[in-house]
């Protein structure tokens, strides 16, 4: 659960489609397209007949910004121009900053001409003790620049925007655009705050022909007002950031993740590393990592997880064998050893035996390419019968041919980072 | 007594606890009994499901806690509670906790509940804000003061409490982010000093409803605190506020600190840690610049989490050697009886079993029927015949046997509305019994007269073929006994008319059973009985009664042993009283569908013959 970013696409949809509930006069069509891998662009063609008819934009569409700094987008085309450049772009592995990744997703809009000094910006930010509006006349790609021309207009978390008198907060300037500008912003946080928003950026939007017309936008939502969104984001999805795709296992355990109580996250970071981690509870996964980076061997960090929340057995199972699968794939070029460390602090209520148990089983399936991979496992943990745990983890030791070393709440809970890597310094 | 102001809870605290927790609760009264607190500190459990009472352990003896549907009515009983230990869902978290900040005696809520949505934590945060009210959460598990008061499941089991010293109160105030890490600072703690006073932890979650800097302002201020720590985490500002605060000299106390997450840097920038807040937006959230804000304003930073133990410990042995803090007493704390489960399942007690099953096992994912899962007993389609064999024998009868007894169970299902069984079944129907009282009292006649004759029959023929009695022997003494031979006479069938059913029995059995010696032999009683009145035939029940034991000897599965064993434990009344059930029920659900009325004999049928009353 936390904020996640959403396609500039499905939020200039929900503004199409819902923001004419909270203001009178807003009548932005939404008349935007959605280009995947699948889409048939002559079907598009088909369906949205403006495309042929309007000058046109195409971005990509993937939660990165500064599509304009990277070249990324192209302004007043025509339709076979439009088709051309998506037919170029597509699927194209494409540096962005410092990411690489493939180019999936284009948004396509009609092209709106204007001026640069017409661009207008409007920023939503939620912040502990309430939200904070941002307008600035002055909008467009030098906003950061021209900071000292936004207007901040707190909404503390008690407060009603209805309350607050928006109007002759914005600059005298803006003349008789104020009142509708005004009207916007009201209806725009009305939205953000009854759609599950977390984060809203319009920058810019302009007026078009009286209409007010969002350009270019960025937001986030709060994941865990899914249950109540249920509704009103039907359809949306949380698009993984540009250049990480899920790989096939993390789209695994992500699976899993959703349809238990307890908690399993899996970031692959580095296939090739050789300090794999298994390590229970949020807070102490974080610390693994740091002490795993602190070390120096942030390069050789494959992986990071956790499992939390008193997982099944055969959670722990799935869980570890996909782990193992990944970490025995391939000898270490060099033949050095590879680290498997399962750590975690001491549980609350988690039953350590219990999710022991189904580490020890996918452990034993693995048992050949453990040998073969030449890896070592270090485990610390402490909790709920802890002692049975480490019990059936030594015992295995015995069994498995790869040596296992097993510690318990005694030893610090990140000294099996040291003793599995500090020889290695 | 009263609290002061940097309290959240003492040793006379009380608290409500939201949702049937009963692990969490039982967890909080072992506890206290362990710091020898004079009340239990759940002083009502508020379950929206059912009120009434909840019974627990104090130590070895059982106590009843009340329990309530809603929190104003256990605020009214209950006005000196000042907690709530929320355990409500993400879905409820919200409106409870509200509900229960509005209640002018509820003080500090703790809400355990994960991925509460931001803006409902920022409400809850602001209201408890304005109202002078704590709220510990959400996301966490909670927090603790040693030797007086526990949230929920927090620091875990008995053995770890006992561990890290949390009977008693040490001289660090602990503060963190992370609910599974407070429990490894306990342990922590307690080795490197004399352990901590208190402990909280505020949640993993954006928006925490209190934050690190308003419980490490309550640890400046408690003069129990002598070293306060705190583990923070990338993402947020909240440790600037700390910064600020030492600066301004708002915190005099010795604060050892690491902010986890350093290793952010060097991961994608995508990855999002296992707590939602965990995630640094700007710079100035990075694990690395608060921990370089907080040393160079006079925290003490280890160089990484690895050491953060031996910081404490450095603070701790300075303040010693300074006289600043007092050796913790250790008191002689009474033994918490370990629960029989828990001591179970490590093998430490034994306990006899009053009962034994030797048929069927339902405590695996599938139901076992003699061993066997019963998707099997699907696939193999063992029918009710194979299923009989498995849990009156416990073994697997081949398909001829198994269709011999669904034969007998389709020709005792029913024998018309007027037999003892139907009969009283219509009779309680009508008098509106439901349907198993009904079907009870229609089992309930089947005995030595009705139905009995099965068991009888086979008996008899069996002990008089064992016993060398020729067929006119037998006949003979059961004559001389005044005895009628079970299983033989019917009252309208005859030699020369026949009993369809008799028939169809003997015929399935000299087709498919390779003996058939006792049924010759009744058959041979037949003869002479039938000799001197033809009605005296071998009737339905004898056959059954006698095709059924040589059946049995047909069959390699069974010995003499199973064979005396039917016999003694009257297993075909079993079946009889199986097979009629069938159409006992149908003779009720026929009664109940023609919604007949309260049924009363007719007095002109009964003879009244009552003795003279002078």
């Amino acid at each position: 659960m936390a904020q996640r970013g959403i396609r500039e696409y499905d939020a200039k949809k929900m503004l199409a489609e819902r923001l004419p509930d909270y203001v009178d006069d807003f009548d932005y069509d939404g008349q935007i397209v959605l280009v995947t891998p699948e889409t048939d662009l002559e079907v598009v063609a088909v369906e949205n007949p403006w495309v042929k008819k309007k000058r046109l934009v195409v971005k990509p569409d993937q939660l990165f910004g500064k599509r304009g700094a990277y070249g990324l987008i192209l302004l007043d085309a025509t339709w076979d121009e439009a088709k051309g450049y998506i037919e170029e772009k597509m699927g194209k592995e494409t540096l962005v900053g410092t990411i690489v990744g493939p180019l999936t997703h284009f948004l396509m809009e009609p092209f709106v001409p204007h001026d640069r000094d017409e661009e207008l910006y409007v920023a939503i930010k939620s912040d502990y003790g309430g939200d904070v509006i941002y307008f600035s006349p002055k909008g467009g790609v030098n906003i950061e620049a021209n900071w000292d021309q936004v207007t901040e207009i707190p909404v503390p978390i008690l407060a009603k925007v209805e309350d607050i008198d928006l109007e002759s907060k914005l600059p005298a300037k803006l003349g008789e655009r104020r009142k509708p500008i005004a009207d916007f912003i009201r209806g725009l946080y009305q939205l953000y705050q009854d759609l599950g928003f977390a984060y809203l950026e319009i920058n810019p939007f302009v007026f078009h022909q009286g209409k007010i017309i969002p350009l270019d936008l960025v937001a986030r939502l709060d994941d865990a007002e899914a249950f109540w969104q249920r509704k009103s984001w039907k359809g949306l999805e949380f698009p993984e950031p540009f250049g990480r795709a899920l790989t096939e296992e993390e789209a695994h355990i992500k699976e899993i993740d959703s349809r238990t109580g307890a908690s399993l996250k899996l970031t692959i970071l580095n296939p090739e590393g050789r300090v794999w981690t298994m390590v229970a509870g949020g807070g102490a996964s974080v610390i693994y990592a740091d002490t795993i980076c602190d070390l120096g061997f942030a390069g050789e960090l494959a992986n990071y997880g956790e499992y939390s929340g008193d997982p099944s057995t055969e959670d722990t199972y799935e869980y570890t064998k996909t782990i193992l699968d990944l970490m025995t794939r391939e000898k270490d070029p060099q033949g050095r050893t590879k680290y498997l460390l399962i750590g975690g602090g001491i549980a609350n209520f988690t039953d350590v035996a219990k999710t022991f148990k189904g580490v020890v089983m996918a452990l034993e399936d693995y048992r050949e390419r453990l040998r073969n991979t030449g890896v070592e496992i270090f485990v610390r943990r402490g909790g709920p019968n802890y002692e049975e745990g480490l019990r059936i983890m030594r015992q295995l030791g015995e069994r498995l041919g790869v040596p296992i070393h097993v510690y318990g709440p005694e030893t610090h809970m990140t000294r099996i980072v040291s003793m599995a890597l500090g020889g290695e310094k | 007594m009263t609290m002061k102001s940097y309290q959240l809870f003492d040793r006379n605290t009380r608290a409500f606890v939201y949702g049937y927790q009963t692990n969490a609760i039982q967890r909080m009264l072992d506890f206290d009994y362990l710091c020898k607190r004079s009340v239990p500190s759940v002083a009502a459990i508020i379950n929206p499901n059912r009120a009434g009472i909840h019974k627990v352990f104090w130590g070895t003896e059982e106590i009843l806690l009340p329990m309530y549907t809603t929190i104003p009515e256990a605020a009214a009983d209950h006005p000196s509670v000042e907690i709530v230990v929320n355990f409500a869902s993400f879905r409820s978290a919200f409106d409870t906790t509200m509900e229960a900040l509005a209640h002018p005696s509820i003080k500090t809520v703790a809400i355990i509940a994960e991925g509460v949505p931001e803006r409902m934590s920022r409400i809850m945060a602001a209201t408890a804000r304005k109202m002078k009210k704590t709220i510990i959460g959400p996301a966490t598990v909670g927090g603790l003061a040693a030797g007086a008061f526990r949230i929920g499941n927090t620091a875990g089991t008995i053995e770890n409490i006992i561990e890290s010293k949390l009977y008693r109160p040490g001289c660090v105030g602990f503060v963190s982010k992370s609910g599974g890490m407070l429990n490894e600072a306990f342990n922590i703690i307690a080795r490197n000093s004399s352990g901590v006073v208190e402990g909280i932890a505020i949640g993993g979650d954006r928006y925490p409803g209190s934050n690190l800097m308003d419980h490490i302002l309550r640890f400046e201020a408690n003069p129990e605190v002598a070293i306060i720590a705190c583990l923070g985490e990338v993402g947020g500002t909240d440790e600037y506020m700390i910064v600020e605060a030492l600066k301004e000299g708002r915190i005099t106390k010795p604060l050892v600190i690491w902010v986890t997450g350093t290793c952010s840097k060097v991961l994608p920038g995508s990855v999002q840690f296992g707590h939602a807040g965990a995630k640094a937006q700007t710079d100035l959230e990075t694990a690395d610049a608060k921990n370089r804000a907080l040393k160079e304003a006079g925290a003490v930073v280890p160089d990484s989490f690895d050491s953060y133990g031996d910081k404490i410990r450095e603070v701790y042995e300075g303040l010693k050697a300074e006289g600043k803090v007092e050796v913790a007493v250790e008191p002689k704390i009474p033994k918490i009886p370990m629960d029989y489960a828990k001591a179970s399942s490590e093998g430490i007690v034994r306990k006899a079993t009053n009962l034994i099953c030797t048929i069927s096992d339902d405590r695996g994912e599938e139901v076992l029927y003699a061993g066997k899962p019963l998707s099997r007993v699907m696939d193999d389609r063992m029918g009710i015949g194979g299923v009989i064999g498995l849990l009156w024998f416990k073994k697997e009868i081949p398909p001829w046997a198994a269709e011999f007894i669904e034969l007998v169970l389709q020709i005792v299902a029913d024998h018309g509305p007027a037999v003892s069984a139907a009969h009283n079944a219509i009779v309680a129907s009508c008098a509106g019994k439901d349907l198993i009282s009904a079907l009870s009292s229609g089992l309930l006649t089947i005995g030595p007269r009705f139905g009995g004759a099965i068991d009888d029959a086979a008996r008899e023929f069996k002990r008089a073929r064992d016993s060398g009695l020729s067929p006119e022997q037998f006949v003979k003494e059961m004559k001389s006994a005044g005895i009628n031979i079970p299983g033989i006479g019917h009252r309208i069938k005859s030699v020369k008319n026949p009993d369809k059913r008799v028939e169809l029995l003997i015929g399935y059995a000299r087709e498919n059973f390779a003996r058939t010696d006792l049924l010759d032999y009744a058959l041979s009683v037949q003869e002479i009985t039938t000799a001197k009145k033809g009605n005296l035939i071998l009737n339905v029940d004898g056959c059954i009664g006698i095709l059924f034991l040589d059946l049995m000897s047909s069959c390699d599965v069974f010995d003499e042993r199973d064979i005396d064993d039917v016999i003694k434990y009257g297993y075909l009344n079993g079946l009889f009283a199986l097979g009629r059930s069938i159409g006992i029920i149908g003779h009720i659900l026929d009664q109940k569908r023609l919604e007949s009325r309260l049924y009363r004999h007719p007095q002109d049928d009964i003879a009244y013959m009552l003795p003279n009353f002078e």
